[in-house]
């Protein structure tokens, strides 16, 4: 039984080291892909970050950012990636309650929820607030 | 500067914080934002949006060689995450509505502190001492792999460290940074688990903690692409070189430079804080 749930233990976090990983890279490639067009297209504009005027709506939200992506400017799939980058750890909870389950471990699946309504409120309903 | 001269020149700067981030075990977030507000005059807004995306990727990264080493302990983590991402968000809430010069005087005070921190010998804890009822009813205690096979440890004072970890996500909610030393304090102080299983259990946990406020960042405005996007990767690109060379023998030397650096940065904060020049 305890050999068992170790066994188990080991093949989760040899899963969600890669889950990792492979989040990383890819939002890596999709920013460095963004960047460079952003950078050929507007990189003789003069650079200004000094005042604050916050970003506009349509690169404020998930659905705004993957709508603005498919027009492929330059920001918004820079966005999209940092987007992908975001939901690497929320791609690692969700794996982790799948996990706990399998282990038949009900208290750190429990755990493992709330931690996930937290990130979700936070990405999803914290813009009415 | 126009865009492309801007972005190279926070692409090296975020390289160099990066290296020295993961060769000094500091990490690299706790400089970025003194550096872009002070150095590049950027708001100190989009320099914590893109500071907190930054540590996501590296958190994640780094985690993915410990999580198959065997060191970071899962449930440990995924417990006390539920303490770091409700903080989070109220950091990042609380970021919302504080003046920026009321953020940049924590800011400086936080970088004394870590330097302060980091400076101070670590002080070997009682190890092997009974559990904490709570922590064996919880399951967290565990082993990790050492030169002698597995080695077992008991958790202690588990109440003590999950209100340390609410804080320590409030900070990195707040600030942009991971507040990684901050988690190991908790881990490795409060609750007696190993320095390794602390600092690897840390990681692991930076990147969900900062996830929890990026949300928050994305629907105001503070994450800026254009910005973001260099001073990712030049801080991923970084600490990945700074984890491929070991540079054991030099490290003291490192540690020394970057924790002078860190005071100097952490000063010159809270005079622009102080002041109201920020």
């Amino acid at each position: 039984m305890l050999v068992e749930h170790a066994w188990t233990d080991k093949r989760i976090e040899n899963i969600l080291g890669n889950l990792l990983r492979a989040g990383v890279v890819f939002s890596a490639v999709m920013v460095l892909c963004g960047g460079s067009v952003y950078l050929v297209r507007h990189g003789r504009a003069p650079a200004d970050y000094r005042v604050f005027r916050g970003e506009p709506s349509e690169l404020r939200s998930v659905p705004g950012v993957v709508r603005d992506a498919l027009d492929l400017s330059g920001r918004s799939i820079i966005q999209l990636g940092l987007l992908f980058l975001i939901a690497t750890p929320v791609a690692r909870v969700i794996f982790s309650i799948w996990g706990f389950a399998a282990e038949r471990d009900r208290m750190y699946v429990i755990f493992t929820v709330i931690v996930l309504a937290i990130l979700i409120f936070s990405l999803v309903g914290s813009s009415q607030m | 500067m126009n865009i492309l001269e801007f972005t190279a020149l926070v692409f090296v700067g975020s390289l160099i914080a990066g290296l020295l981030g993961s060769l000094t075990g500091l990490g690299g977030g706790v400089v970025l934002v003194p550096l872009l507000t002070l150095f590049f005059k950027v708001d100190i807004r989009y320099a914590i949006g893109a500071s907190l995306v930054s540590v996501i990727a590296t958190s994640s990264g780094a985690a993915a060689s410990y999580v198959k080493e065997g060191f970071s302990n899962i449930r440990i983590g995924m417990f006390l995450e539920i303490a770091t991402t409700l903080g989070a968000l109220s950091g990042a809430f609380l970021a919302v509505w504080m003046p920026t010069k009321g953020i940049a005087i924590i800011f400086g005070v936080v970088l004394l502190i870590s330097a302060f921190l980091s400076r101070k010998p670590r002080t070997p804890a009682e190890r092997n001492a009974p559990p904490d009822p709570l922590a064996t009813r919880l399951r967290l205690n565990g082993s990790f792999p050492d030169l002698e096979g597995p080695r077992s440890y008991n958790v202690q004072r588990v109440p003590a460290g999950f209100a340390i970890m609410f804080g320590a996500g409030a900070l990195s909610g707040l600030l942009g940074i991971g507040s990684g030393a901050m988690k190991v304090l908790a881990m490795d102080q409060a609750m007696r688990i190993p320095f390794k299983v602390s600092t690897t259990t840390s990681n692991f946990m930076i990147g969900v903690t900062a996830a929890a406020s990026a949300g928050v960042y994305l629907h105001r405005g503070y994450i800026d692409p254009g910005l973001s996007m260099p001073v990712m990767l030049g801080v991923l690109g970084g600490s990945m070189v700074g984890a491929g060379i070991l540079v054991k023998a030099e490290t003291k030397w490192l540690r020394l430079v970057f924790s002078t650096v860190i005071v100097l940065l952490g000063i010159e904060m809270l005079y622009k804080g102080l002041s109201g020049r920020i």
